[in-house]
């Protein structure tokens, strides 16, 4: 591991009973990296997020997140942000935009403890952050889905993390509404100084938006730049069929996969 | 109101009152974390520990509650484990426990229990000392509820993310379990092992109905949970009906028109609009 290193992972293994979900994966995520993770469906993107959060144990191999293992990481815990996909949370639950955001502060406040009205106030710059503040006392079903995404998003935000994790972040949210989605991470990220990993399924808007992209299929195939990645033929190999690219410019922007 | 002035009635009308607080405070996770199986699997479970205690000739109560405790533990690590879906085991539990409840009433010569009560609820037997366990447990459950409350309240919300944000996720929930456990023994009295999965339910239903937020929820299921077993109790006594019965029905009842005049169509559709 590399000082500057946010992320380290050596030789790790994870089977899903006698089926590894990944495979030998050495990864290095510099500080103030912004990485697109991708991969097709079922290529061990999501497991790899929860080897990284420290939900899920390798079966072998090392994993250090900010110098530590992420299960002992105690109150530097905080310095991760996670976006899960979403729609793995419950929608109907009855519960505010802010109180939702709130809960990014919980790791920090400890237990036993009630929010304070400082942990409000950074809630509160958490939505003006991703331009939802006005929205504060709504209720999650009454936001659009690129709405509960930013709202998530400010969760993570909220609990002031260094490096921030997202899952398929833009599942379900119109083209529109995804490019100003990695607007909104790049001015992120320049702003905080954030590490940000991105996993998609979407090579084509992701690739034009990150600085580095990791091609995941069971094995991490490269780690490389956008502009390398889609020359080297690697996704080919990543994705098992043709992937055709449809460039404009210096960098593609528009990927059509023929599969089998 | 001279129905009062009976002890036995003064009593119950305590326990109605304590047990429609705890049952809706409980039932509000209950609902919203979809842990209504796993309710009935406790519950059920301590009619074993009801008929071990008969069996020993030591208090049933008594005997029910670190039985209960255990099987809830027990469902919840099964179902953790992942190897067996939380609904096979859950069915595995509480049909043994049962039979195990059968099987320690038929060690024991003579036939005479109260078992029907304990199946159903009595609460006009309710005793002075019955009446001290409900309020001991009852205060013990809402006063941890109250001590982890922003814990309860993200778990959940949203378990993995709890457990991303560093609460001891694991714990929690078995604390939860072990919470409903009690508050199965604190009910047994009033309406009984079938029936206190319907005060575990429906009150924090009704109030899931009427509105979006959760403190309002709980609250409002506190509520209907204490109407429901007031009016079911003197309804109980002015029609000469089961008491345990009447109350679940009360709720229901109450349930029903929550859901019929539920405001939430209505948001749905100016969303829709809007």
């Amino acid at each position: 591991m590399t000082i500057s290193s946010v992320v380290s992972l050596e030789d790790v293994w994870v089977y899903y009973s006698e089926t590894p979900a990944l495979k030998a994966i050495n990864l290095d995520i510099e500080d103030g990296e912004f990485l697109g993770l991708i991969g097709p469906n079922g290529s061990g993107k999501t497991t790899l997020i929860k080897v990284i959060l420290g939900l899920l144990k390798p079966d072998r191999g090392r994993v250090t997140v900010f110098g530590s293992p992420p299960d002992r990481l105690g109150r530097a815990r905080s310095l991760i942000g996670y976006v899960p996909q979403r729609n793995q949370s419950d929608w109907s639950f009855p519960v505010s935009v802010l109180d939702v955001v709130l809960m990014g502060r919980y790791g920090r406040i400890g237990l036993f403890r009630r929010p304070s009205s400082a942990d409000e106030e950074i809630a509160l710059r958490s939505l003006e952050a991703v331009q939802m503040r006005e929205y504060a006392r709504r209720h999650l079903a009454q936001l659009s889905g690129g709405q509960q995404q930013r709202v998530m998003i400010a969760r993570a935000l909220a609990g002031e993390p260094r490096l921030l994790l997202l899952d398929e972040p833009a599942a379900g949210v119109d083209i529109h509404a995804e490019e100003q989605f990695y607007e909104l991470l790049r001015e992120l990220k320049e702003k905080h100084g954030l590490t940000i990993v991105v996993v998609t399924h979407d090579i084509a808007v992701v690739s034009s938006h990150v600085e580095k992209l990791a091609c995941l299929n069971q094995t991490l195939y490269i780690h490389a730049s956008p502009e390398e990645v889609l020359t080297a033929g690697t996704l080919q190999k990543v994705y098992g069929c043709e992937v055709e690219l449809l460039a404009h410019g210096r960098i593609p922007h528009r990927v059509v996969e023929e599969h089998q | 109101m001279d129905i009062l002035e009976y002890a036995f009635m003064q009593r119950a009308l305590i326990a109605a009152v304590l047990v429609g607080i705890v049952c809706s405070v409980i039932g509000t996770y209950v609902v919203l974390k979809k842990l209504a199986f796993i309710g009935a699997g406790i519950s059920h479970s301590a009619f074993g520990g009801i008929a071990l205690g008969y069996l020993l000739g030591l208090s049933p109560i008594g005997v029910a509650i670190p039985f209960c405790l255990a099987a809830a533990m027990a469902i919840g690590w099964v179902s953790k484990k992942g190897r067996v879906s939380e609904d096979t085991a859950i069915g595995i539990f509480f049909a043994s426990a049962m039979a195990l409840g059968v099987f320690f009433i038929g060690l024991k010569e003579g036939y005479n229990v109260d078992l029907f009560g304990y199946l159903f609820g009595s609460i006009l037997s309710v005793s002075s000392s019955d009446i001290w366990l409900i309020v001991g447990l009852g205060l013990g459950v809402i006063g941890v509820v109250l001590l982890l409350f922003k814990e309860f309240f993200f778990m959940s919300f949203d378990e993995e993310m709890a457990a991303v944000s560093g609460l001891p996720v694991r714990q929690l929930y078995f604390l939860l379990l072990g919470l409903m456990a009690l508050t199965v023994i604190v009910s047994i009295k009033i309406v009984g092992i079938i029936l206190v999965e319907a005060l575990l339910v429906i009150p924090a239903a009704a109030a899931f109905q009427l509105t979006r937020n959760f403190v309002r929820m709980m609250l409002l299921s506190v509520l209907l949970g204490v109407v429901s077993g007031v009016m079911g109790l003197f309804l109980s006594y002015w029609l000469n009906l089961p008491s345990g019965a009447t109350i679940v029905l009360t709720a229901a009842a109450i349930f029903f028109l929550c859901f019929l005049f539920s405001p939430k169509r209505r948001w749905r559709r100016i969303q829709a609009h809007g």
